[in-house]
């Protein structure tokens, strides 16, 4: 495989584009497919780009399996596990789910729940604090009464 | 010695930094009146020691200055002079010197504009402009100094990545610093309040126009980013989900959440607290987003390791600015003084869910962002975070936020009446449901989520516009009422109307361009026809030309559609030598309705004579920039409220007792 990856290497001199037209598969079902997978396999030497997107020689050869194990009648999940066997969960730009990446992939729904929860106790301690006033005793209406009417008097003049 | 000059201006601008930081600081806490007017004079002179440092490296990069390690490192003779003057934030020195020099205009734009302001408060937020801009200015002068020399003198220098050669990213960072940084001042309002202990509407008045005009830069400079990386970069997508882009979307994401609740805190008077975490954490994510992108630490986690010098300083600035304002938070924020009581159905309670969501959602990127340089840290092994993970949780958050966004505007503050609203958002439901329908028949076959998401996007737009409609009582009241009251809508109203327009114009562009996207790669000799969504590209060969400092080969392309001459398209490719690169200038037809998108390769392996193309139609795509774009003109529409206006109309109240005042003097 080392032999194939340094062919490969010299057969593509400078930059070409991602998936070239002699990769494509002829069953288009199978071709649809490889694309689709292809989509979440990170080209490992690059930033952030997935194997269908790059258009280094690491990708080409990473799609040129691909297509390889599709026509040899793997599955996508047997293709995936393939490929992490080899590489490690690095290839994947969907992570796996397991005890190390809980707290990424439940993360966002532990977030949401904290902040309805903070929300709601924000409205409930608001309720208790509406609810304090105590309604006015018989003389401080009275006051109330006169600063009112002081006041309405003081607008008319 | 233009650059000795510039050098010196830098470190004569740490010194007033410093002084700014600490002296009017000092005064505000004294009530010395004498401190505190030092504030002003100081920011202006620093901005202006700033500005003759920038006006140094730019001098040395126009006139190719090759003796300057910076210039020498990147920059080339033989550059068009545009990407000369760029060239200067196209690197880590220089962009560092441009983010301080956009802090410095900040606090000088304070200080000039900032009139009205009570003196203590105006001096405690140039203070803090102050300080965070020494740990730059001492950042840039102990570790990243772009003014260093180099002997002997290279002939010539090694030249600029000739993919930022280009007009849309020579003007990409500065745009994007000025929402960055412009949220410094949001920050520095904040930590003033919680110095004062006192937050009102009067603060939020204040703080409104910088974060709005903060808010509008930050989506023009990411829209720029995001339409360079369509272009550029050949493979037709718009957003990559890459850290780089997540650094400058998470503020982003925080701002925007930050303008709806200092929104809240101006009429109502709640949310105080909140708003001032908020303020918060909008800077940090700036300060972050620079640093992830700056010090390398997201392209390799061993950037730190490389540049130990760098890395601790840059962890020093952000424990001291994050740790320090979050510390002063927790003690602070617990003694204001609590606001306006709402109903969770009201104005306030739909601005407390939009916070909800996009606190949630930015939390989300930040998780998808940081989790693999944290897994790593901690020896949990390598995982890669891609476009799939955050599909799969960004978008789930944003749906019921564009739900509730349509709603939020209908209700009353104080306690809304829901039922009321959704009655009057009837004709919007009927709207997308007609989208939806029709979506689905045309695309039948395609996605069967993505005509639920143009409902979605229709159910926005219209209504808004519904929205609108009810505020100036169209058809209910005569015509001639419903002008006066379009003529008396406030401003900032009108703001609200089109940037909420403008995120459903952009979830269009952006489901379309997703869902519906064709494309087709094929081997073509001269004269073979492409055909891709219903358009056929007769391939005619490719030609060679030479450019300002590259030679290039340029692939045309006949386009016809049912045997209709279209237009004719020109694919690029350019060989740059300085340094030795090759670019991709794909060919767009935009429209309105999709943009045909053409690339050219090399020769084939396989296939001697033959060239690889890629044609993409990507429907709707253009929709995402030109809505981003109606997104910041309602944000600077709303900037131009009257009420905002720093101290418009209570600048006649205020003079009155000071001429008094001067009489009796």
């Amino acid at each position: 495989m080392r032999a194939r990856l340094a062919a490969l290497m010299v057969a593509l001199p400078l930059a070409a584009l991602a998936v070239e037209p002699g990769e494509e598969l002829k069953d288009p079902v199978l071709e649809a497919r490889a694309r689709i997978l292809s989509r979440d396999i990170r080209c490992l030497v690059c930033q952030n780009q997935s194997i269908d997107d790059s258009n280094a020689p690491l990708a080409r050869d990473l799609r040129l399996i691909v297509r390889e194990r599709l026509v040899a009648g793997d599955t996508d999940d047997g293709i995936i596990q393939y490929l992490v066997a080899r590489y490690g969960d690095f290839v994947r730009l969907q992570p796996p789910m397991k005890p190390a990446t809980y707290a990424l992939w439940f993360g966002p729904a532990a977030i949401l729940a904290i902040g309805v929860a903070g929300i709601l106790i924000f409205f409930a301690r608001r309720r208790r604090r509406i609810e304090v006033p105590a309604p006015l005793s018989a003389e401080e209406r009275g006051r109330l009464d006169r600063i009112l009417a002081d006041q309405a008097g003081e607008e008319r003049r | 010695m233009i650059a000795e000059l510039g050098h010196f201006a830098l470190a004569l601008a740490l010194a007033l930094a410093l002084a700014q930081g600490t002296l009017p600081l000092i005064g505000a806490q004294r009530g010395d009146g004498v401190w505190i007017a030092l504030a002003k004079p100081l920011a202006q002179a620093q901005f202006l020691c700033i500005a003759l440092a920038f006006a140094a490296l730019t001098h040395a990069y126009v006139t190719s200055d090759f003796s300057l390690a910076n210039v020498a490192r990147n920059s080339h003779s033989a550059k068009p002079l545009i990407y000369k003057i760029s060239g200067v934030w196209g690197n880590h020195e220089g962009s560092m010197l441009l983010w301080v020099l956009i802090l410095a205009l900040f606090g000088f734009l304070v200080a000039i504009a900032g009139r009205n302001l009570p003196p203590a408060l105006g001096a405690r937020v140039l203070a803090i402009q102050g300080l965070i801009g020494a740990g730059f200015l001492a950042f840039i002068l102990f570790t990243s100094n772009p003014f260093e020399r180099v002997f002997p003198v290279p002939v010539d220098g090694n030249g600029l990545n000739p993919i930022l050669q280009d007009p849309g990213l020579a003007i990409h960072p500065p745009f994007l610093y000025l929402g960055y940084v412009g949220f410094s001042i949001a920050f520095a309002f904040a930590v003033a309040a919680l110095i004062e202990g006192r937050v009102d509407p009067a603060w939020a008045r204040w703080v409104r126009p910088w974060t709005l005009g903060a808010w509008c830069a930050l989506t023009i400079g990411i829209a720029l980013g995001s339409y360079w990386a369509y272009y550029e970069l050949g493979w037709g997508g718009w957003w990559f989900w890459d850290p780089v882009e997540n650094a400058s979307f998470m503020p982003w994401l925080a701002g925007t959440a930050l303008l709806h609740s200092a929104a809240v805190v101006e009429k109502r008077e709640a949310l105080k607290s909140w708003t001032i975490l908020l303020a918060i954490i909008a800077f940090s994510l700036s300060l972050i987003g620079t640093f992830l992108v700056r010090s390398g630490v997201l392209t390799s986690v061993h950037a730190f390791a490389t540049d130990p010098a760098r890395g601790l300083f840059i962890l020093m600035l952000l424990v001291a600015a994050i740790g320090g304002s979050l510390t002063l938070y927790a003690v602070r924020a617990p003694q204001l003084k609590l606001g306006g009581l709402f109903h969770p159905i009201s104005r306030e309670g739909g601005m407390v869910l939009n916070n909800l969501l996009l606190s949630t959602a930015l939390a989300t990127v930040f998780l998808g962002t940081l989790y693999p340089l944290f897994l790593d840290a901690v020896g949990g092994g390598k995982v890669s975070v891609g476009a799939p993970y955050f599909n799969a949780t960004f978008v789930p958050i944003m749906v019921p936020l564009v739900a509730a966004m349509a709603v939020g505007p209908l209700l009353a503050w104080k306690r809304g009446d829901l039922a009321g609203a959704l009655g009057r958002l009837k004709f919007a439901f009927a709207a997308a449901v007609a989208v939806t329908l029709t979506v689905f028949a045309l695309t039948w076959g395609g996605p069967v989520l993505a005509p639920l998401a143009m409902g979605l996007a229709a159910w926005l737009f219209v209504a808004t516009l519904a929205d609108y409609a009810e505020r100036i009582q169209l058809f209910r009241a005569p015509l001639g009422e419903s002008l006066r009251r379009a003529r008396n809508l406030p401003r900032a109203s009108y703001g609200m109307t089109v940037a909420h327009a403008g995120m459903a114009v952009a979830i269009a562009g952006m489901v379309g361009a997703s869902a519906w996207r064709v494309e087709v790669v094929q081997a073509a000799r001269p004269g073979d026809v492409v055909e891709a969504a219903g358009f056929a590209l007769r391939f005619d060969g490719v030609h060679q030309s030479k450019g300002p400092n590259y030679t290039l080969e340029s692939g045309g392309f006949t386009v016809t559609r049912q045997g209709r001459f279209i237009t004719r398209l020109e694919a690029e490719r350019r060989f740059f030598t300085d340094p030795p690169q090759v670019t991709t200038e794909a060919a767009i037809r935009t429209t309105a309705l999709g943009d045909l998108y053409v690339a050219i390769g090399e020769d084939t392996a396989d296939q001697p004579g033959a060239r690889t193309v890629r044609v993409w139609y990507n429907p709707l795509v253009v929709w995402i920039w030109v809505g981003c774009l109606i997104m910041a003109a309602g944000g600077l529409l709303s900037l131009t409220d009257r009420r905002l206006r720093v101290g418009a109309p209570s600048r006649r109240r205020a003079k009155l007792p000071a001429a008094g005042a001067g009489v009796r003097a």
